[in-house]
């Protein structure tokens, strides 16, 4: 698979570094766009935004790698996000953690072998009055249970 | 639709959507703003005694009045909205139910100080309320209230170009200088002050840092006038504030009230007790970042900056953690340890290795592993990064710790190993080469 984006997205990254007084900054607005399109950064992705920004390498997989949200290796189609900090904690939050580790059978930042799921016990994702909260991919669920936990996990299966 | 305590979240069904804002007076104050001259703008906002509500509680049109006049050069504001400390749920509100307010106050920020420019800097979990907020500012191009066509629906010849941008996941964000690096694109990594932001920021222009909170109370100062905003709430720290609680309480939420409304009427008459009718052991007033507060120390305790700090905390973010009587304060420390450790941004040697001592000193104490030397221990390297940082991330991880020592130094000593261990330093005296060598040199 050659890694490169499309003309629309390349005109869309154009409409992204016009908004900034330096194109530099439009990076992490393009990473997530790679992130979206191939599910995570790979070498040969941050190569290639690298090229599209004119920028090196280094400094592309220097930002990426300073995030926790860019992708350094590939994830889940559903990436499960439980938060287990202190408001969580509280209220739960690693109860849900070890219940879907289990369920699962993987553990913290990995993906199932089908490639279908990913876990990853995150830091606080200001969710904190719906606590415990977890969140698929984009989604957020808060004050969850394990019955819910199950019942998202079910049907993204068969997503 | 401005009635006090509710100023910042109106009362007001859909007023995300700008024709109900609109209709309820929305983009009217920043037409009163535009007749006065910036001066008497910032100077509003100063008789208005509002502080900034990331935490730091900086006088906002004291800040606003540091930078530089004139158009000589292009100058930024940027909106803080990385809400990031553990605690904290407050800014999202504003996203997602007023989000036009947060856009006209803006507007007047933008107008006071000569600025053309404003980012909205949101923290990359906020997937939905990036677009929520991204909409908004759409909606309000349309109507032509920001961009060029401002000036033609309001008259004048000020126009603000908003520009929403989307973290990735980066507690630091949330400190100023790190935001700006972040937006700039690179490795967020905090910047060393001096020189501060109004005289070099953004792009090395001057440049103003405000939190989301703060900017959309000021339309609201503007409706209600800053000697009434300056008549709510505590004297010293004026105005309503969101506070968000969470924890043990049986209705977790971001409510609306005044600065020094006291914490118990919040914990139990607003969020309605404890559940279980449990006790409570501690709390954190201000995001997991301020010093905490016993249980028997709540009573009485007033909510605004001023009345914390007499107590040794600080109202933060107002992200109240409630801590019920069945807490382990040790796994609670243990827990904020390690976020601290994971968010240092490994600039500063005290915090990036501090932060990573702490974290296995309090693993030790929650595994029974521990001495009662190790509580000094870790009360010492606490000390040893708090003021030796670039930013406030080393103070935000060592207040927390030492808070809980200070507080609760039985439940860590319960957790010691029973045998009795004491530091002792330089006991032995010898001379170098006397000294055994550090490698073993056998063949």
């Amino acid at each position: 698979m050659s890694i490169s984006f499309t003309a629309e997205e390349l005109r869309k990254i154009d409409e992204l570094k016009s908004r900034y007084p330096d194109s530099k900054a439009a990076i992490m607005p393009v990473l997530w766009m790679a992130q979206h399109k191939w599910g995570w950064l790979s070498e040969d992705v941050m190569r290639h935004v690298g090229d599209v920004m004119n920028l090196p390498y280094a400094h592309v997989k220097g930002v990426a790698t300073f995030y926790t949200m860019y992708f350094k290796k590939p994830m889940g189609r559903h990436h499960v996000q439980v938060c287990t900090n202190v408001s969580c904690m509280l209220r739960g939050g690693e109860k849900l953690l070890d219940h879907v580790t289990q369920r699962l059978g993987i553990g913290n930042n990995e993906a199932t072998a089908d490639g279908l799921f990913s876990i990853e016990e995150v830091e606080c994702m200001g969710a904190c009055g719906g606590a415990p909260m977890i969140a698929i991919n984009e989604t957020f669920y808060e004050n969850a249970t394990i019955e819910e936990l199950d019942r998202l996990l079910s049907a993204a299966s068969v997503s | 639709m401005y009635t006090a305590p509710h100023l910042v979240l109106p009362k007001v069904d859909n007023l995300r959507d700008i024709n109900v804002y609109m209709a309820n007076g929305g983009y009217e104050q920043y037409k009163k703003a535009i007749r006065m001259t910036s001066d008497e703008v910032i100077d509003t906002v100063k008789r208005s005694g509002l502080r900034g509500r990331g935490g730091a509680c900086f006088p906002t049109g004291l800040k606003w009045s540091f930078m530089p006049k004139g158009n000589d050069k292009p100058k930024y504001l940027a909106i803080n909205g990385d809400e990031s400390e553990p605690g904290s749920f407050k800014d999202r509100q504003i996203f997602e139910y007023n989000p036009h307010q947060l856009i006209e106050g803006i507007m007047i920020a933008g107008y006071a100080m000569g600025i053309a420019k404003a980012f909205i800097y949101i923290r990359g979990e906020y997937h939905a309320w990036v677009s929520m907020m991204e909409k908004a500012v759409q909606e309000a191009y349309d109507k032509g209230v920001i961009g060029e066509r401002m000036k033609t629906t309001f008259g004048g010849d000020y126009a603000i170009d908003i520009v929403v941008h989307k973290g990735a996941g980066a507690y630091i964000c949330g400190e100023e200088t790190s935001l700006m690096n972040s937006l700039e694109g690179d490795r967020a990594y905090p910047r060393f002050k001096p020189p501060f932001p109004a005289n070099k920021g953004l792009w090395g222009m001057p440049t103003t840092i405000n939190n989301v909170e703060t900017i959309a109370t000021v339309p609201a100062i503007f409706a209600i006038g800053a000697e009434a905003y300056a008549s709510i709430g505590a004297p010293g720290h004026t105005g309503t504030i969101l506070f968000g609680i969470s924890g043990h309480v049986n209705k977790p939420q971001v409510i609306e009230l005044p600065t020094g409304t006291p914490l118990t009427e919040i914990i139990y008459d607003h969020c309605g007790g404890v559940p279980g009718g449990k006790r409570i052991k501690a709390i954190i007033p201000g995001g997991s970042s301020m010093p905490p507060l016993r249980g028997d120390e709540i009573d009485g305790v007033l909510m605004d900056e001023e009345s914390l700090k007499k107590l040794g905390t600080h109202i933060g973010t107002a992200g109240i953690m409630v801590m019920d009587e069945d807490t382990d304060i040790v796994k609670v420390t243990l827990r904020i340890a390690r976020f601290y450790h994971h968010e240092s941004c490994g600039q500063c040697t005290p915090c990036r290795e501090g932060c990573g001592w702490m974290e296995k000193v309090l693993h030790r104490l929650d595994h029974g592993e521990a001495t009662s030397s190790d509580i000094d221990l870790l009360y010492n390297v606490a000390s040893n990064i708090e003021g030796n940082t670039i930013c406030a991330l080393g103070d935000a991880a060592a207040w927390p710790v030492k808070g809980f020592i200070e507080k609760f130094r039985d439940e860590f000593e319960a957790r010691c190993k029973p045998e009795r261990s004491f530091i002792s330093l330089n006991v032995v005296h010898g001379r170098r080469n006397t000294a055994s060598t550090l490698v073993s040199t056998t063949v």
